[in-house]
């Protein structure tokens, strides 16, 4: 797996936002992983856990509070002209509501053509309305849905042109901010599917940020897990699933029902049950975030904050007291 | 044979918008008895929340209208024919029902005790310093710690999960025979969601509380729900025994729902069941069956004419033409999913 050379590294990510009074809201904090080249990194936590704010301060649509971000060696943040014109142009991003992200005054066409027109990708206009038709029939949407707008289409639909519109720039890298958690079961698997096929065909590398962990497992080579700002763990995704080794990703996993009744009774006489909730990433208290909730947790959890650590095989846990299967 | 606790015959609400009538829901049956949960599934724009809120009147005549065929029994009788005194009893007392958005359906500017005692005085005759005493176990019960220092909290002050908690705790609060739960958890995460519905397992178990729960979501239902509808543009096509639902689903589209959500114990190479096309438009439904559009099984008579009610255990039928044919309770066509007998 990962044999591919690395895209994408995150080292110490850090983005912290003031609230006032000398308060601050650690969204990101000290985060590193790397994505490898056409790989899908699945990114999932609940919310507020900082995952939206990961994935855009990755894009360079935060500044960061510390640590590194390089794409393809080069710092992100530090990209100035041509270099960060041409950043923007190879990672895009796919955003949650395709009620919200697209605007509602331009034509398909417009939405689609505006990145081919900023990039100078097309020479005259018969060539960019054939390639807008390309992007469409990419997605799966008809000629005609061309001239129209975006009110006239449904959410699956709109999050198609959503996809068509960060494709028309042959993007290398994708940020998916839970593309799917606004639409109905039939049209995600729809949605799904398409990212799927467009990876395979285009060879293009993804963060897929979702909540939904058993989508996230489903569409993700590797998975990682934030929780309060921190990453507590990060595998393959079917090692996530068989062996998971932070109590935090034990007690998500086994919360998520399956439909099946059988399957379920038998969980849930083995689900771990989490008591309390999240606390606010405003002034987090040192030690492991999850140490309040954490059936394990020891005095040492208050105190040192765990780092995240290689358990061998790419398997990476930041927590003291880690689950052996 | 004794008297159902909800019967629901044939209901037809439509709303008269500007551009014309939309049929939102489409003639639904179902039965409830004493403490039995029915879980109504389906995807967005189906027809579940409307039929969850014509149970309780709650939909707002014009725009939309009940349909005069339409029969709503709670104990047999129709609570189409209440009048202002009795609906004001039905609400609250006979059944209660919990909102998907719980900061959307409280009072924001009253604090959550304060909200709660109103529920308990409207219904019963109780001195404020006794309905006070008893929100207070009342909020113990539904799991909200420090009830005293909540009490005196508003909505906006407590999380998701918590806000809910407080609507369950209103809902319980004079213990109504039926508790309608619109998507509950939907807005949710995973680790809430769990306790929330553990909260209300727990909660109708001691009180032998019927539940009808709206959900989307087939896995939040899989170990709730003994009886489970599910719903496609405004009908009923399927319904059942939970078992029979997720172990031998008899229509297609019930069939596309489960094989479209991945599984946690699937592997992750597995396609998912994708349907192409949308719901089609209420405004202007279809004559025949109305999943036919996105049918893979579709034949010429699923175009015209809407499909009889199939009947294959006693408990387990579904509205599909494909069992038409002249094998008697002819095998569904796709693979059955898993099969405990």
């Amino acid at each position: 797996m990962s044999e591919a050379p690395v895209l994408l590294q995150v080292s110490h990510l850090k983005k912290y936002f003031e609230t006032g009074s000398g308060h601050w809201l650690k969204a990101v904090d000290d985060i590193s992983f790397a994505i490898h080249q056409g790989e899908t990194l699945g990114l999932v936590g609940e919310s507020g856990c900082g995952k939206t704010t990961c994935g855009r301060t990755i894009m360079g649509m935060y500044q960061k509070t510390g640590g590194l971000v390089c794409y393809q060696g080069q710092d992100v943040h530090a990209l100035k002209g041509r270099a960060l014109f041409s950043f923007r142009k190879d990672a895009q991003m796919i955003f949650q509501d395709p009620y919200a992200s697209l605007d509602p005054r331009m034509t398909v066409s417009d939405i689609i053509g505006e990145g081919l027109d900023v990039h100078h990708l097309v020479k005259n206009r018969q060539d960019r309305t054939a390639r807008i038709y390309e992007l469409l029939d990419m997605v799966e949407l008809n000629h005609e849905h061309a001239n129209r707008f975006i009110h006239e289409f449904s959410g699956g639909q709109r999050q198609r042109i959503g996809i068509a519109r960060a494709l028309a720039v042959n993007p290398s890298f994708l940020v998916l901010d839970e593309p799917i958690s606004a639409l109905d079961v039939s049209i995600q698997a729809q949605v799904v599917n398409l990212l799927k096929k467009l990876q395979q065909e285009q060879g293009l590398t993804y963060l897929f940020i979702a909540h939904d962990l058993a989508m996230v497992k489903h569409i993700s080579d590797r998975v990682a897990v934030m929780y309060l700002g921190k990453l507590v763990e990060i595998t393959r995704s079917g090692e996530l699933y068989a062996h998971p080794r932070h109590p935090y990703t034990a007690a998500l996993l086994s919360a998520i029902p399956i439909p099946d009744p059988d399957v379920q009774a038998r969980r849930e006489q083995e689900r771990i049950k989490l008591s309390g909730e999240v606390l606010s990433p405003i002034d987090p208290p040192p030690g492991c975030r999850f140490a309040g909730r954490c059936p394990y947790a020891t005095d040492l959890c208050h105190e040192k904050t765990p780092e995240l650590t290689n358990q061998g095989d790419g398997h990476w846990v930041a927590c003291f007291h880690q689950l052996d299967r | 044979m004794s008297e159902k606790l909800l019967r629901v015959e044939n209901l037809r609400v439509s709303y008269h918008t500007y551009a014309g009538e939309v049929q939102a829901v489409r003639g639904v049956s179902f039965e409830l008895d004493q403490g039995e949960t029915l879980a109504l599934v389906g995807e967005s724009g189906c027809g579940k929340s409307v039929t969850a809120r014509s149970l309780m009147r709650l939909n707002k005549v014009p725009p939309a209208e009940i349909k005069p065929e339409s029969n709503v029994l709670f104990q047999g009788q129709n609570i189409y024919q209440f009048d202002a005194a009795r609906l004001g009893r039905y609400r609250g007392q006979d059944a209660a029902m919990i909102f998907q958005d719980a900061m959307a359906a409280l009072n924001p500017t009253m604090t959550i005790g304060r909200q709660v005692v109103e529920t308990l005085l409207h219904h019963q005759a109780l001195s404020k310093k006794a309905a006070r005493e008893q929100v207070r176990i009342l909020l113990r019960q539904v799991g909200i710690s420090e009830p005293d220092r909540r009490f005196g909290q508003y909505p906006h002050e407590l999380s998701g999960g918590m806000r809910q908690r407080v609507m369950i705790a209103m809902a319980f609060a004079n213990q109504p025979r039926l508790l309608i739960a619109d998507e509950p958890t939907t807005a949710l995460d995973v680790t809430i969601q769990a306790q929330i519905i553990d909260l209300m397992k727990e909660l109708q178990q001691a009180h032998q509380t019927a539940v009808i729960m709206i959900t989307h979501d087939l896995g939040v239902v899989a170990n709730l729900a003994q009886k489970i509808a599910v719903m496609y543009a405004g009908t009923i096509v399927e319904r059942g025994s939970s078992r029979e639902i997720f172990y031998r689903p008899r229509h297609p589209y019930t069939n596309m729902l489960l094989e479209a959500v991945p599984r946690l114990d699937q592997p992750e190479d597995k396609e998912l069941a994708s349907i192409a096309g949308t719901p089609p438009d209420l405004l202007n439904p279809p004559p025949g069956c109305p999943f036919c559009s996105r049918c893979r099984y579709c034949m010429d008579i699923c175009l015209k004419e809407r499909p009889p009610v199939y009947q294959f255990e006693p408990d387990h039928q579904a509205d599909c033409w494909l069992y038409a044919l002249d094998k008697p309770a002819a095998d569904a066509p796709f693979t059955r999913r898993n099969d405990h007998e």
